[in-house]
């Protein structure tokens, strides 16, 4: 097992390695002449007006907020599908009784508006 | 194993240096950056234990879900940019003198005490199985509760983020 | 073992014996085997994709009506490679008031987030970076690490489009992981494993063939995974310009660029080994190079349908996305699991013609049920137009003073 973490650990490496070295490449290579009006902001052509750091809406937040209990939800099925050909029917309707819980879960959201986008 | 200690002691550092940061960066969208580095530490700390499984969940649930949670929740606030000065407090080496001594006192408490260093054993074979774990979930004699009570919990949890979230009839605009 | 059926493992018996012979220890011979395998796994990812830009181009080309390019090489085939030598040369610009970590660290994340995947797919029954036990559960934690190297990059540009391409992430990337995780759920039912060639391995019978539609709710969201048309509302040219990687320049432009075209050929592989059983086919277990030229059959067709449909479906807007996410694929692949699930428990496992037959009957009876459910719906909510098109495109009172009219 740790074998195996070995080789994924010196491939880890190189694969963010590997693009932070190019783009290091690239630095030394790229001619670097920077002036203001290059540097500034694009905004469709117009000069960048007023603050660019702007407030999201809510709505993101909640559909976050969704999609973590669903996550969190798939992290405890992993072992169960894993386990599945083993288990006996009980323990699969068990399973189903947990997604089951989280279905009605949805439904709430649902019920509430929070899948509507505003 | 050396090379695994010294994976292990650098880990460590990364990850202690790394929840140094996250309390006292100035701005508190980098707070929430270096948090990422602090749990991929602790995924790396879960690999080394030849734990996979919840090396690859910290990342998944973690990182790819709570941190972006995180950084959306602070990006609520406008001021999260700005840089807000010195996060120390001017009498900052009163309280890491008094957390010395205490960490000092802890560690001469816990080497009085006999259980203090085992020897680790080697995991058996079976201590990795999914499947076990997957039938532990669903075995009534062992963690059947706790798995159906876990995903009431996340419903209540749903339920509880969506009312307080979401904009009410009558609320302001 | 011969050179012909499995050069890979050939190559590495064979350096092992020369290193064995120079007194090098099992350890380091190990080690030294890792570090090469690991180089040219990582390294080959990032060659493959001058080639695929030759390939998106020219497919493209033809969808559109074009030629594509043309010019350099025989059918345009040195372009990329030209224009890979040209980003290395171009100014890579900074924008005042960047926060200047999580800019630079954005595209690194991207690209090699896609890279990563490619560890666990096993590209012949001998030929895989590793087969750790927890593939599958990999695979998504590496998209999750690139949806934040797309939020770091929308947060650290200081620039508003950018900023929205990067909220968007939450709609487009992480709303359809939700369906993408439950789906998953169903080879790894199959297969009783995490690891992906146990997966490939265990598909005596391909899963597209026991669960058609969460092949299809899986495809799906590989799209949108990969934001791609329809789905890539995060770089959406004509809404946010292009979203989170607009003030990009340079080779850090580029890797997002690679990461996008990575992303594509990735989906591919690992939906071709979930569900159309990888290296499988007739021959594969004893030839290990004809199980490549399989995986590589299977997953250029899936790569060829990511690119018909981006290429002939416009974009989605953002209220739709979410709708089809969460009012229908969510609830949809809750019920292909739970149904997979329990008639893959009654109906007995050995006779293989009488399990497929169920699960098509099954997976029919849930399409046409959320088909006719989704028509109702639709019906009911439908918006009424707003006016007549009007058949020609020219003002009504031709000769008039009144111009402007109609």
């Amino acid at each position: 097992m740790l074998n195996d973490w070995l080789y994924l650990a010196i491939f880890l490496v190189l694969c963010f390695a590997l693009p932070a070295m190019a783009i290091g490449i690239a630095g030394i290579l790229s001619p670097k002449k920077s002036d203001p009006i290059k540097n500034s902001i694009y905004e469709c052509g117009p000069e960048p007006v007023g603050e660019s750091r702007i407030q999201f809406k809510v709505q993101y937040y909640v559909y976050g907020l969704i999609f973590l209990v669903f996550d969190v939800e798939a992290v405890l099925l992993f072992p169960w599908a894993v386990a599945y050909s083993q288990l006996p029917l009980y323990a699969v309707l068990e399973a189903i009784l947990f997604i089951a819980i989280l279905a009605g879960g949805l439904f709430y959201a649902w019920r509430a508006g929070a899948l509507e986008w505003q | 194993m050396t090379a695994v200690k010294l994976i292990f002691l650098m880990t460590a550092v990364v990850i202690l240096g790394s929840a140094v940061a996250v309390v006292s960066a100035r701005k508190i969208i980098h707070a929430a950056l270096w948090l990422v580095l602090t749990l991929l530490g602790v995924a790396v700390m879960f690999a080394l234990l030849e734990s996979s499984f919840f090396a690859v969940v910290q990342v998944l649930v973690y990182i790819g879900a709570i941190s972006i949670l995180i950084i959306f929740a602070v990006m609520l606030s406008r001021s999260s940019f700005v840089d807000e000065g010195s996060q120390t407090h001017r009498r900052w080496w009163i309280a890491a003198i008094g957390l010395l001594v205490i960490f000092v006192a802890w560690v001469a408490v816990l080497s009085l005490w006999p259980q203090w260093s085992v020897t680790s054993t080697p995991l058996p074979a079976t201590a990795t199985d999914l499947a076990t774990l997957g039938k532990q979930l669903v075995d009534p004699n062992a963690y059947l509760l706790p798995f159906e009570l876990s995903s009431i919990l996340l419903v209540t949890a749903l339920v509880g983020a969506i009312f307080t979230a979401m904009e009410r009839k009558g609320d302001q605009p | 073992m011969s050179f012909i059926a499995d050069p890979v493992n050939f190559i590495a018996n064979w350096l092992t014996t020369v290193l064995t012979g120079w007194g090098a220890s099992a350890s380091l011979i190990q080690i030294i085997l890792f570090v090469i395998g690991a180089g040219l796994l990582s390294l080959g990812p990032l060659l493959l994709t001058i080639l695929l830009i030759w390939v998106e181009r020219k497919i493209g080309g033809r969808f559109q009506d074009r030629l594509g390019p043309n010019r350099l090489g025989p059918w345009g085939i040195i372009q990329p490679i030209a224009d890979m030598l040209k980003i290395f040369t171009k100014e890579l610009i900074t924008p005042t008031g960047a926060d200047k970590v999580p800019y630079n660290l954005a595209p690194i994340l991207a690209a090699g987030s896609v890279i990563a995947v490619w560890a666990v797919i096993p590209l012949a029954s001998t030929v895989y970076g590793v087969n750790i036990n927890i593939g599958a559960v990999y695979i998504l934690a590496f998209g999750a690490l690139g949806e934040l190297g797309f939020i770091m990059a929308g947060l650290g540009s200081n620039n508003k489009f950018a900023l929205l391409g990067g909220f968007r992430v939450v709609a487009n990337l992480l709303s359809y992981e939700v369906p993408m995780i439950l789906i998953l759920l169903v080879p790894v039912m199959f297969s009783g494993s995490l690891g992906m060639n146990d997966i490939a391995l265990s598909q005596t019978v391909w899963n597209v063939f026991l669960a058609p539609l969460a092949a299809i709710i899986f495809f799906i969201t590989l799209i949108a995974e990969n934001a791609r048309a329809p789905f890539d509302l995060i770089e959406a040219d004509s809404e946010i310009v292009a979203g989170f990687n607009v003030e990009y320049s340079g080779l850090k432009f580029g890797f997002f660029y690679v990461a996008d075209f990575l992303h594509s050929v990735t989906a591919a592989l690992v939906f071709s080994t979930l569900f159309l059983g990888g290296w499988r086919g007739p021959g594969a277990e004893t030839y290990p190079i004809l199980g490549f030229i399989y995986l590589v059959i299977k997953a250029a067709i899936i790569y060829f349908a990511i690119l018909h449909i981006r290429f002939s479906i416009p974009r989605f807007r953002i209220d739709q996305m979410m709708s089809f996410n969460w009012k229908f694929l969510t609830p949809l692949s809750m019920m292909v699991l739970v149904t997979t699930a329990l008639l893959n428990k009654l109906v007995p496992g050995d006779l293989t013609l009488v399990r497929v037959a169920v699960m098509w009957a099954a997976n029919l009876v849930l399409w046409v049920a959320a088909d006719q459910i989704v028509k109702r719906v639709v019906k009911k909510q439908a918006v009424p137009e707003v006016a007549q098109p009007r058949p020609l495109a020219r003002p009504p009172q031709v000769g008039t003073n009144d111009i402007l009219g109609g």
